[in-house]
């Protein structure tokens, strides 16, 4: 993907592309304080974009979002050859039981045979976290297993 | 009760900022900038105002400088050297034409008026130099940041900007008005200096970084805003104005340093800042202002045309369509802080008649008003004009030329 990045001095930098659908540019305004702006241009009109003010935490929330589901499907096709093992990913909700408590505390490994891979937190992949790594509502945790695995995982994570 | 000495001047100082702060939330609420509304203040008290704030005289007279000084750091910390290089690799023609078309009205009316050469020098600066504060704002309330032309905005403005570092140490040399060789003298050492710093800014600015660098939020302010004010007082010493030194200051500042900076400063630049444009305001005579009314009007009515004429050209050599060189050139019509800056140096100076304070007030209140408005009218004043229908939505545009 050509990603075209534009300066924008005393503001910060510009990062667009070009999408197929509708011959619009999308992309983002990354700020010097940190915060991010969605683009995306007008369909009628290629000059002008249409502007999201993001705080940190929505633009977090929106790069889980885009983002997760990409590595679960990646790891998935990496699976695709062995038989029995799939790969899924499970939101940690804010009032999820694990929220605020430590991955050891889940014994995910123990009660189901399933293996947290890797936490997206804050648009950011944090592969293989520790026993000791604490949860966050918002956390998206990418879990590998066989389908009962996955099932009983679903379960505790939802409700301890 | 008796209010005398301290009392008095606290009394008097806790009713200017507080004044002030409603002032902002004023402008704040009519989605404009305080800086117009802070000059009104000004020009309420003061000489020939209401009220005489005869006992924070001197304070006020120190922060409107400190104001200055911040003013000025906070615009270099916002522009990372390289970034100004590229800027002005980039919009060299277009800042070129800008000069041309937005000094020169400037140059006309104050030798028309017999200001004289330090005049005309002075008010070519006032004339010339948009706001990239009001600008910025414009562009981020509007919406407009990932528009086309909006790269090619910002960097006039940062080409104005670099302009200003050239331009102010001249000024402080010509209002210095010491006979010609001892002028080219001083201006040489000017330049000198801030070629060196500049060059040191691009070369050695992360060391500059660690220096004023800290963890601690209370040193950090501490050793930014003395390293400011030891520069400036030093620049002001060998002419370079203090108002450059802190600019230079400020671009020399990179990375996270300058993020932090920034945020540390912005409300003691806001506050000093505010100090500066009540000075202003209270050393302008609200009598004067009548006599110089029609000239300010006139000049408005040229500068929002040659500024429009400067972003149109210049949005259209980045191929934007119609609307987005209309949009550029009103962009760039607002004037604020530093059209005040400059006329500030010159009536400190005293090189310039007693006009001159009520023309850059007028001239730049109206050009702070107007400048907001021609930004959000423009659009649909095209799309009348263009006979299409639902003209506040600027989507039915047509597509780029």
């Amino acid at each position: 993907m050509n990603v075209e990045v534009t300066p924008l001095p005393g503001i910060g930098v510009r990062k667009d592309f070009p999408i197929k659908s509708g011959h619009r540019r999308i992309g983002v305004i990354d700020r010097k304080d940190g915060t991010i702006d969605l683009i995306l241009s007008r369909a009628d009109n290629p000059d002008v974009t249409d502007q999201l003010h993001l705080s940190a935490n929505e633009a977090a929330a929106l790069a889980n979002l885009l983002g997760a589901p990409q590595l679960v499907a990646r790891l998935r096709a990496e699976h695709r050859e062995l038989d029995g093992v799939n790969t899924r990913q499970f939101p940690i909700l804010r009032g999820s039981p694990y929220d605020a408590r430590m991955l050891g505390e889940t014994e995910m490994r123990t009660r189901t045979k399933a293996s947290i891979v890797a936490v997206m937190r804050a648009g950011q992949v944090i592969a293989s976290p520790g026993p000791d790594f604490t949860f966050a509502s918002g956390d998206q945790l990418v879990i590998v297993g066989t389908a009962e695995g996955l099932e009983a995982a679903a379960e505790i994570l939802s409700h301890g | 009760m008796v209010f005398e000495g301290t009392a008095l001047s606290l009394i008097q100082l806790g009713a200017v900022f507080f004044g002030l702060g409603l002032l902002g939330r004023l402008a704040a609420r009519i989605g404009m900038s305080p800086i117009p509304l802070y000059l009104i203040g000004g020009l309420v008290f003061g000489n020939g105002g209401f009220i005489a704030l005869s006992n924070v005289d001197e304070f006020i007279h120190l922060a409107s400088e400190i104001g200055v000084v911040l003013l000025l750091l906070l615009l270099g910390l916002e522009y990372s050297a390289p970034e100004l290089v590229t800027g002005m690799r980039r919009s060299w023609q277009a800042g070129l034409l800008d000069i041309a078309l937005n000094a020169t009205p400037g140059v006309v009316v104050a030798l028309g008026l017999g200001w004289g050469l330090t005049g005309a020098i002075a008010m070519a600066g006032v004339t010339y130099i948009s706001s990239s504060g009001i600008v910025a704002k414009v562009l981020n309330d509007l919406g407009r940041l990932g528009n086309r032309e909006t790269p090619v905005i910002l960097s006039i403005l940062v080409f104005e900007d670099l302009v200003m570092a050239g331009y102010l140490p001249v000024l402080t040399a010509v209002l210095a008005g010491a006979g010609f060789l001892a002028g080219l003298k001083t201006l040489s050492i000017a330049l000198i200096a801030v070629t060196v710093v500049l060059v040191v800014a691009l070369r050695y600015g992360k060391y500059v970084s660690a220096i004023v660098a800290s963890e601690d939020r209370e040193i950090f302010l501490l050793k930014l805003l003395g390293a400011a004010l030891l520069v400036a007082g030093f620049a002001s010493a060998v002419q370079v104005s203090a108002a450059v030194g802190a600019f230079l200051l400020g671009i020399a500042i990179s990375d996270s340093t300058a993020h932090n900076a920034t945020k540390i400063l912005e409300p003691l630049r806001d506050l000093f800042a505010a100090m500066f444009f009540v000075l202003f305001g209270l050393t302008t005579d609200p009598a004067s202002i009548p006599p110089v009314l029609g000239w300010a009007c006139l000049l408005a009515v040229v500068t929002t045309a040659t500024k429009l004429a400067t972003g149109w050209w210049a949005a259209q050599q980045a191929g934007a369509s119609r609307f987005g060189r209309a949009r550029a050139g009103t962009a760039l019509v607002a004037h604020g802080e530093f059209s005040i800056v400059i006329a500030g140096l010159a009536v400190a100076a005293g090189a310039v008649p007693s006009e001159f304070a009520a023309m850059a007030t007028t001239y730049v209140l109206i050009m702070a008003v107007i400048g907001p408005i021609a930004a959000r009218v423009v659009e649909p004043i095209l799309g009348m004009v263009a006979r299409r229908p639902s003209p506040p939505q600027p989507a039915a545009e047509p597509h780029g030329e």
